[in-house]
């Protein structure tokens, strides 16, 4: 009996580990909190070496758990990279929570609860089994973003992020319910082919209104137009530690969401949820980068940038070709990392009590720190898709695969529209480059934050030189996943 | 052939060098690291000239092995040279050399992230030169603008940030076309290759097609040449720009949009690019006249230098595409032999407006470092305190106006001699740079050098020092062995450019090129 739990070894290790941090925090003190925070980055670790003994580099799809969980090599590279970033937002968080006052275990035991519910995401393949991950995730979410209890603003945003995340969930809930209600079944497996077998796929009126449930909740926990209204608040009234959380692991856990439900269950209605998402994406990536253009506060700019990113990531899925998913892939695998950084790098930027929150607040940037400057540099560049820094070749193989699809148009505007991105980018430059600094402040930020995000700064310049090796990693995946 | 990678020597050297210089910092010799980078640079780009066997005209120092291979996705590290590359790469080395020399005392701030800026942006212009892989090209065409944008931002003038932000979302705007033109081609080629004579060889390109990537070519390449009404960025960025950023706008970012002309645009889409020719002529000769007009009105020096620059690029993308005017001749011998002079008069023209633009700017930087201003109603009488200088600046000028004798003049013959066999009236308005050129030039050295010392600063000038001796005197000299003795330059291009008229040629005159050649 116990090897069919072996298929889940890492989550079980991962539960098992998030009381035994809990419990031990009760025996700590503030001042020897370091330690939960080291035993979570162990327990993460572990975890880590754990998905990747056990699962990485399987050429099949396992199904286990009574065809509830499924491993795969894509479930192996995205759960490396959940808790990869994780690692690194909770190595952000320390120093954060310690200059905001905020030093307490709750936001590692909810973070590491959080990651239980992405690890779930991304294996579920059952629709109970990933909607209570995704509700895990959400859960753990609002309670981190209400983190800062006696402050209005996080409270007002995880106000709105629980109602509108609740409705999202609902909503999703209930396309999921109709699709039941269709096929007698809640296992990805024999829906998928239920609706191979059924010829009036494309007319069912059913399966078209739980598609358009299904389609408006993930839109909503995507964060695309026209289901974006929360992001932006969110993104603002939340600590910064938890935004760089929230803006980064779970839009892969998204990701893998949107490919299992829809791309590997859903496959034989593709045509009718791609054309929904592709006009969300389309939208998204329109509004996103308009907005953003008149932000003035940099974690709102950076809200409206995700909302563009992620219409990006969503034109590769809806072109339904492998091409496609493996550029999307890449694509949500590289904005992680770039959104990380550019949070991480707001927050080494913060001392006790002083936050950098506007675009001000990195006036001549370049005069006081050359170097994050620089590394802010690479970051931004490549989150506006300029060669040679990684972001360009993730907007690349996007458009690749848009073109190779033959939506040239589409492609076309695209590209306009990250012109008018590039020029938000830019005017962070601008600040951080041509305008004079007010003050002399000298970072107070360990070594780790700083080399962590100097990694992440001259990733992008090394993922633009040899881009390959990530792209290839999201290409062998997906192929042994056959998607 | 050589045996060990030139060409990613040339292409690595300066940006790993950059970074170094980076690395070492303000305090610590970061203007000679940058010059030994620099000179190492320059010195390795010459073996190009020397080796090369410019009778073949073929691709040579080629390297090539497989950079992405995911995703569909298949994209060469593909290098190789031609002529009119090698001619650009000295060129491009040897103007970061003078930049970063000419940049020793006057930038006192910030040295080493010029240096650095300077020296990343010089490999990857010599990227530019030597990529034979689209999607290659189009990385170092992008990745170019990054140390630009910093260098007009950073060490520009009062309105910098303006102009700095137009030039970079223009160029940007322009080149994102270029991006899905090109994916598009790849999506067209049997194997999907990015590599450029695959795309050459594209036959299956349906007509509307084949216009709109034109169109996208002469968007992404008019903005950076500039093309007449696409050239609006420039008076901004090299009126703000610090010295040596006007100077490598001028003399090297521009000659990109030529050769890219001469690189992507003419033979992937020959056909297209035949059709609209006429264009692309009218727009040259409004460039021309209607620039040289506008120049002739400027009361500050540097936008004056830039309203001349987008004129005499005129003459490059003149000659480009009159090379499809001239196909329509009767006589094939002719229409080779007219096309070949209108090629290589571009291209010469390239060259030699960087030595002259170059010289210009960096003789008016160091006027500005004296007096503080670029207006031409600062300056008055130079001649009496500065004559050295004023000598020099006299034969930039001379050199500017096309006259016999200087660079200036070979290019703007040849174009015009060919496009006389193509009409009349063209060569006729082409012709006209001759006298507005004089004019607006004329007209300006004569306000700056001559008339009265009228204030106490001008009187106390100094005239230039050693190192600016240099400066001018080498650029001075490469003016005047052009202009006296072209030869060497064109034969190294010649066997190239025949080549390439192969490639941009409607099939019935293959015969006679193949029979001339």
């Amino acid at each position: 009996m116990m090897a069919a739990f072996e298929i889940a070894r890492p989550e079980i290790f991962l539960l098992a580990a998030l009381c035994v941090v809990l419990l031990l925090d009760l025996f700590l003190g503030k001042e020897s909190r370091v330690i939960t925070y080291l035993a979570t980055q162990a327990s993460l670790l572990t975890t880590l070496l754990l998905v990747y003994s056990s699962f990485f580099n399987r050429a099949d799809k396992t199904l286990g758990l009574d065809g509830m969980y499924m491993v795969d090599e894509m479930a192996g590279v995205l759960k490396i990279s959940i808790l990869l970033i994780s690692m690194l937002a909770f190595a952000c968080a320390r120093k954060y929570l310690r200059d905001q006052d905020m030093w307490q275990s709750e936001f590692f035991v909810l973070g590491m609860t959080a990651i239980l519910g992405m690890l779930i995401m991304v294996s579920g393949y059952h629709l109970l089994v990933l909607y209570l991950g995704l509700e895990l995730l959400s859960l753990s979410m609002y309670a981190l973003v209400a983190m800062r209890r006696d402050d209005a603003q996080a409270t007002e945003a995880a106000i709105k992020y629980f109602v509108l995340g609740a409705v999202a969930s609902g909503f999703l809930l209930y396309g999921m319910s109709v699709l039941y209600g269709l096929s007698g079944s809640l296992e990805l497996n024999t829906l998928r082919e239920y609706f191979s077998s059924q010829a009036d796929v494309s007319t069912n009126l059913l399966l078209m209104f739980a598609l358009t449930f299904i389609v408006a909740g993930l839109a909503f926990k995507l964060g695309v137009v026209p289901f974006h209204m929360w992001l932006p608040d969110v993104y603002q009234g939340t600590p910064t530690a938890v935004t760089l959380f929230l803006s980064s692991a779970p839009k892969i856990a998204a990701f893998a969401i949107v490919i299992r439900l829809m791309v590997e269950a859903l496959e034989p209605a593709q045509a009718a949820w791609s054309q929904m998402f592709m006009l969300l994406a389309l939208l998204s990536i329109a509004l996103g980068n308009l907005l953003a253009l008149v932000q003035n506060n940099l974690k709102r700019l950076f809200a409206y940038s995700a909302i563009a990113h992620m219409g990006f990531m969503l034109m590769g899925i809806v072109m339904t070709t492998h091409t496609g998913y493996s550029a999307a892939m890449f694509y949500i695998l590289l904005y992680a990392l770039m959104s990380a950084g550019a949070f991480a790098m707001l927050i080494l930027l913060g001392r006790k009590g002083y936050e950098v929150v506007h675009l001000e607040d990195l006036k001549g940037l370049s005069r006081r720190h050359p170097w994050f400057a620089l590394m802010f540099l690479l970051i931004l560049f490549s989150m506006a898709g300029i060669p040679p820094t990684a972001g360009f070749y993730a907007k690349f193989a996007i458009i690749e695969a848009v073109v190779e699809a033959k939506f040239v148009w589409a492609a076309v505007f695209m590209v306009v529209m990250s012109v008018i991105g590039a020029f938000y980018y830019l005017r962070i430059i601008k600040i951080m480059y041509f305008d004079q600094p007010n003050e002399q402040v000298p970072i107070e930020a360990d070594m780790d934050i700083r080399v962590l995000v100097s990694v992440n700064g001259l990733l992008m310049v090394l993922l633009g030189i040899f881009p390959g090796i990530l792209m290839s990693i999201c290409d062998l995946a997906l192929s042994a996943s056959r998607l | 052939m050589m045996e060990w990678p030139i060409l990613s020597f040339l292409l690595w050297l300066p940006i790993m060098g950059g970074f170094g210089v980076l690395i070492v910092g303000d305090r610590y010799g970061a203007r000679q690291a940058a010059l030994l980078v620099a000179t190492l640079s320059f010195l390795i780009s010459l073996p190009l000239y020397f080796v090369y066997d410019s009778a073949a005209g073929t691709m040579q120092f080629t390297e090539t092995f497989r950079w992405i291979d995911a995703l569909g996705v298949h994209v060469n590290y593909d290098l190789g040279v031609d002529g009119v590359s090698i001619a650009l790469i000295l060129l491009n080395t040897f103007m970061t050399l003078l930049v970063l020399v000419a940049a020793w005392d006057s930038v006192k701030e910030r040295i080493a992230q010029y240096m650095a800026a300077f020296l990343i942006m010089e490999g990857l212009v010599n990227g530019v030169f030597m990529a034979r892989d689209a999607l290659l090209f189009y990385v170092f065409f992008e990745g170019m603008l990054i140390p630009l944008f910093l260098i007009l931002g950073v060490w520009g003038g009062a309105q910098r940030i303006h102009a700095t932000i137009k030039y970079f979302i223009y160029t940007f705007a322009g080149s994102v076309f270029l991006l899905v033109s090109l994916v598009y081609l790849y999506t067209q080629t049997e194997q999907g290759s990015f590599f450029l004579p695959d795309l050459y060889a594209l036959t299956n390109l349906s007509e509307s097609a084949q216009l709109l990537i034109f169109l996208s070519f002469l968007v992404a390449f008019g903005v950076k040449v500039p093309l007449w009404p696409l050239h609006t960025w420039l008076p901004e960025a090299y009126a703000q720009a610090p010295t040596g950023g006007s100077v490598m706008l001028a003399a090297i970012s521009v000659k990109v949009g030529g050769y890219a002309f001469y690189r992507l645009a003419l033979p992937i889409v020959p056909e297209a690019a035949h059709d609209w020719a006429l264009l692309v002529v009218i727009l040259s000769l409004v460039a021309i006249v209607y620039m040289s007009l506008i120049a002739l009105v400027q009361t500050n020096l540097k936008k004056l230098i830039a309203y001349s620059s987008v004129a005499h690029m005129g003459f490059v993308t003149l000659g480009l595409f009159l090379v499809f005017k001239l196909q329509g001749l009767a006589f094939a011998d002719a229409a080779v032999s007219g096309s070949v002079l209108a090629v290589q008069g571009a291209m010469v023209q390239m060259i030699s407006h960087g030595f002259v633009a170059g010289g210009l700017f960096l003789a008016v930087g160091m006027l500005a470092e004296r007096l503080q201003s670029t207006e031409i109603s600062a300056y008055s009488g130079i001649t009496s305190r500065m004559p050295v200088f004023a000598a020099f600046f006299m034969l930039f000028a001379m050199a500017n106006v096309g006259l016999p004798g200087t660079s200036g003049f070979v290019g703007e013959f040849f174009v015009i001699l060919a496009s006389a066999k193509a009409h009349f009236w063209v060569a006729s308005i082409a012709a006209t740079i001759l006298i507005l050129g004089a004019a607006y030039t004329l007209w300006a050295v004569k306000r700056v050098l001559f008339g009265e010392v009228n204030s106490s600063e001008l009187n106390q000038l100094q005239d230039i020092n050693r190192r600016e001796f240099v400066i001018l005197g080498v650029l001075g000299l490469a003016i005047l062995v052009l202009g006296w003795w072209p030869e060497p330059l064109i034969r190294l291009m010649e066997g190239s450019i025949r080549e390439w008229m192969m490639m941009v040629s409607p099939s019935d005159l293959m015969p006679a090129m193949k029979g001339n050649s």
